[in-house]
């Protein structure tokens, strides 16, 4: 709607708590096969080259604090970062650790994260693959702010999902767990259809290029040696191909911090949370700050 | 400065097909435009309330709009959420209500306002005529702009009144929609219908298209788009409280009463003023009668139908609510009734709904049943009466799954009764209303084979106990910080009314639901029928018209 359009465009990104992030700006499989990328993150375009086993990001020339972390580069323009969050999974040696692709989404970080950790819309935009009707019900779960992490842990999760184990055709519930260790990226974890003891970890990692423009980074960690690749990656092509027209079609675009702009549920706890927690870290960029 | 008081069109008559959502917009606001199968037509702010996202997407079934995010309902009409799929066991109790404008149909075109100040009016130019609406051409310029343009444009245009514009010789008239600050449409219409129509189309929309060019070429600097802000929702709707409160009283019209079935009436109420707020299937309103009882009865209508059509049974030997319905409420009477409660929810997550209805206990299966037939859902109504004369509505049962089981004695409606209710599955539900020895029997012969308490839903008409009210206590109550003494012969809700505690309340004797309280402290007596076992093993919520305390005090959370 109007009021989103322009806006701002001209304007970088000051805001302290993005800037003193570290942000994906591209995944290495990706980088390696170009051996250069040129994106842009938080208003500004940066350009990352290839370089032995990692590479160098730059900005208008100018070098800018980069790392490589869980098979991507992330870069920050802030001159004390603040750590990486931890997903240990990513050392487990007998784990399968696909990059199931990049997608470009004309909506807020803050959006995508929220339908990532949304459950209830499973059986309407995932329809007969992550849920089916009538089976709608967003059972209660629990969710904790960590303090010392620092990061939001929605747990007890459980969504019925049909043909929730490769071994068979019917339907069950799937336990999920969902963490958000930084504003804009989640890390879920689901039952294992190959491994009932062990959970899959299936990650989004959000690439701000905009307030209102992002590029979302997914992939997985996961016990699986049936599956190709490829099937992994058109498995996951096909779950976010369903949520960009939703995401796309969302206003306002910025997440609003507002408790009064939208209205919540039961079931959207977590996102509650993720909002609260976005507005106790003052955020004012890619979301629409309360009392405004 | 737009004039957000002026009504314009935003669609032809022919973009709100059936079953579609048409796109639209006005003065930079998107509106979602849909016609609903009785023809009325909705327009809305495009935006569900819950996550923002545009219900021009959403599907329409005909009676409600489903947002294709989260699949919440919306009604025809009210735009009020029937049903939130996250929470299937629960009322949608909040009065989530999407924003919508005033939609009128007249001379083949849909008309909107943002703000009105007056009813629509429809333009002079246009009263008595049977036009034809041209294909619409969107122009890239100020309405403002557009308006005086396409006056100088044409030779022998001139701006009647409103935005539009009048060709005189050429019968045409040109509206100017503003869509923003800086484009409008123009739609044209042809006064009379041409002798060759595709020939009149060509011509005219070629006349229009130039006008857009001659419009655009002319380059004035288009002003910034509209700044639009979206209201927020009130502040109850911004929290997650687990229960709304019914509001105030209504005031409708008795539009139509008539003889239903043997010893029942149909009562069909209207808005005096407006659209009645949404109902949801299972809802009941309190009615207000002329001898100052009020009484609670079911809604029969189906999704996003308009009004609210209610059964009542005569019974002589009852309170005198149905006696007074039946003999002194007329057609054309004005009654004052309560918003829609919903007290006994119908969940949509099953995979196959038994309705149960005995007698009267048809008005709430009847809405259930034509819910559950336009969303889809695998469900069976059975009706037991004493004949088929003493089945009402039956217009309204043409078309529904439903079984009649007419004339059986107490050993043969058990008998049907353990029938219907073989073959319990994982994901059915069954939901009765009736006679209480007919709902204690299909409580029975439910558990008996095997269904769980969570899958069976029990509406009373009354509490068949009969109530005890000798004992004496004390209530504290957390939220208001009062503490009460409940003495023998009276009721937790009487105290409470009579000390200013506002807690709705119905049936008052423990059928119905509505005076729920939570429990914080102490033991509760229980003497309602509305609880489960359970609920009542759980301690954590007492209905206040009956129940009483075992302990010296409770401490209840209000």
């Amino acid at each position: 709607m109007a009021q989103d359009r322009g806006a701002l465009m001209t304007e970088l990104c000051n805001d302290p708590v993005m800037l003193e992030h570290w942000h994906p700006v591209v995944s290495l499989e990706e980088l390696r096969r170009h051996g250069r990328c040129r994106t842009m993150l938080l208003d500004r375009a940066v350009e990352i080259v290839a370089q032995g086993e990692g590479a160098v990001v730059r900005c208008e020339a100018a070098l800018v604090g980069s790392l490589v972390q869980y098979g991507y580069v992330w870069a920050s323009f802030g001159e004390a970062p603040k750590p990486l969050f931890a997903v240990p999974e990513f050392d487990e040696a007998d784990r399968r650790f696909v990059v199931t692709g990049v997608f470009g989404v004309q909506v807020s970080a803050g959006r995508a994260i929220e339908n990532f950790l949304d459950m209830g819309h499973f059986p309407y935009v995932h329809a007969g693959i992550l849920g089916e009707e009538p089976h709608t019900e967003v059972k209660d779960y629990d969710v904790e702010v960590s303090q010392n992490r620092d990061e939001i842990l929605a747990t007890r999760c459980r969504f019925y999902q049909p043909k929730a184990a490769v071994s068979s055709d019917a339907g069950a519930e799937v336990d999920y767990i969902y963490r958000v260790p930084h504003p804009n990226c989640a890390v879920l974890y689901k039952s294992s259809p190959m491994d009932a003891a062990r959970l899959d970890v299936i990650y989004i990692f959000v690439q701000p290029m905009g307030q209102e423009r992002i590029r979302a980074h997914t992939g997985m960690c996961i016990i699986d040696d049936a599956s190709s690749d490829l099937e992994i990656r058109s498995f996951q092509q096909t779950i976010f191909g369903q949520d960009k027209p939703i995401l796309e079609n969302q206003y306002p675009r910025r997440l609003p911090l507002d408790p009064r702009a939208e209205t919540p549920i039961r079931a959207d706890k977590s996102a509650i949370a993720y909002r609260r927690w976005l507005a106790s870290k003052g955020l004012r960029w890619g979301v629409i700050p309360a009392g405004v | 400065m737009m004039d957000l008081a002026g009504w314009h069109p935003i669609a032809a008559a022919t973009d709100v097909v059936r079953r579609h959502v048409f796109h639209g917009q006005l003065l930079g606001r998107e509106v979602a435009v849909w016609r609903a199968d009785d023809g009325f037509v909705n327009v809305w702010e495009n935006r569900c309330l819950h996550r923002g996202v545009r219900l021009s997407m959403g599907l329409n079934d005909g009676r409600e709009l489903r947002c294709l995010y989260h699949g919440w309902r919306y009604a025809n009409r009210s735009a009020g959420c029937t049903y939130i799929p996250a929470h299937p066991a629960d009322a949608p109790a909040r009065r989530i209500c999407n924003r919508t404008y005033p939609g009128v149909e007249a001379a083949g075109m849909i008309w909107s306002a943002v703000a009105p100040e007056a009813e629509f009016a429809l333009p002079e130019v246009l009263v008595g005529t049977d036009p034809l609406v041209l294909r619409p051409v969107s122009v890239n310029a100020a309405p403002g702009v557009a308006l005086s343009m396409a006056e100088g444009l044409v030779p022998g245009g001139s701006v009647a009144r409103g935005a539009s514009v009048l060709f005189g010789q050429a019968g045409l008239v040109v509206f100017v929609q503003p869509l923003d600050a800086h484009r409008c449409v123009l739609r044209g219409v042809l006064l009379r219908q041409p002798e060759d129509r595709i020939a009149a189309l060509r011509d005219h929309d070629g006349l229009l298209c130039a006008l857009r060019e001659g419009i655009e070429a002319a380059g004035e600097a288009a002003p910034a788009p509209l700044e639009v802000s979206f209201q927020p929702v009130d502040e109850a709707l911004g929290q997650m409280p687990a229960r709304g409160v019914g509001g105030g009283e209504l005031r409708v019209q008795v539009t139509r009463k008539w003889a239903a079935a043997e010893g029942i009436v149909g009562v069909q109420l209207r808005a005096l003023r407006g659209v009645l707020p949404t109902f949801q299937p299972g809802a009941h309103i309190d009615v207000h009668l002329p001898n100052g009882m009020r009484r609670p009865y079911s809604i029969v209508n189906a999704p996003g139908e308009e009004g609210y059509t209610i059964g009542v049974k005569r019974d002589d030997a009852g309170r005198g609510g149905s006696i007074c319905l039946h003999d002194a409420v007329r057609q054309g009477d004005v009654l004052a009734i309560s918003a829609p409660r919903n007290t006994f929810p119908l969940r949509r997550d099953s995979e196959r709904v038994l309705l149960i209805a005995g007698g009267i206990g048809i008005t709430p299966m009847l809405a259930m049943a034509q819910a559950l037939a336009v969303q889809g859902i695998a469900y069976a109504l059975h009706v037991f009466a004493r004949s088929a004369a003493h089945v009402p509505f039956a217009e309204r049962l043409e078309g529904l799954a439903v079984t009649r089981h007419l004339g059986l004695d107490a050993a043969q409606t058990g008998a049907a009764l353990s029938g219907i209710l073989s073959g319990y599955a994982f994901s059915h539900h069954v939901y009765a209303c009736g006679p209480a020895p007919m709902l204690s029997a299909a409580r029975q012969i439910a558990a008996a084979q095997g269904w769980t308490e969570e899958a069976v839903h029990l509406e009373y008409f009354a509490n068949p106990e009969a109530i005890d009210d000798s004992s004496a206590f004390e209530i504290a109550l957390a939220r208001s910080a009062m503490t009460l003494q409940v003495p023998a012969g009276r009721t937790i809700l009487q105290v409470l009314q009579e000390n200013g505690v506002d807690l709705p309340s119905s049936c008052e004797q423990g059928a119905c639901g509505t005076c729920v309280c939570g429990v914080l402290e102490g033991d509760v007596a229980h003497q309602d029928v509305y609880l489960s076992a359970s609920e009542h093993a759980a301690n954590d919520r007492i209905m206040t018209c009956v129940s009483r305390a075992k302990s010296a005090r409770l401490v209840l959370d209000i």
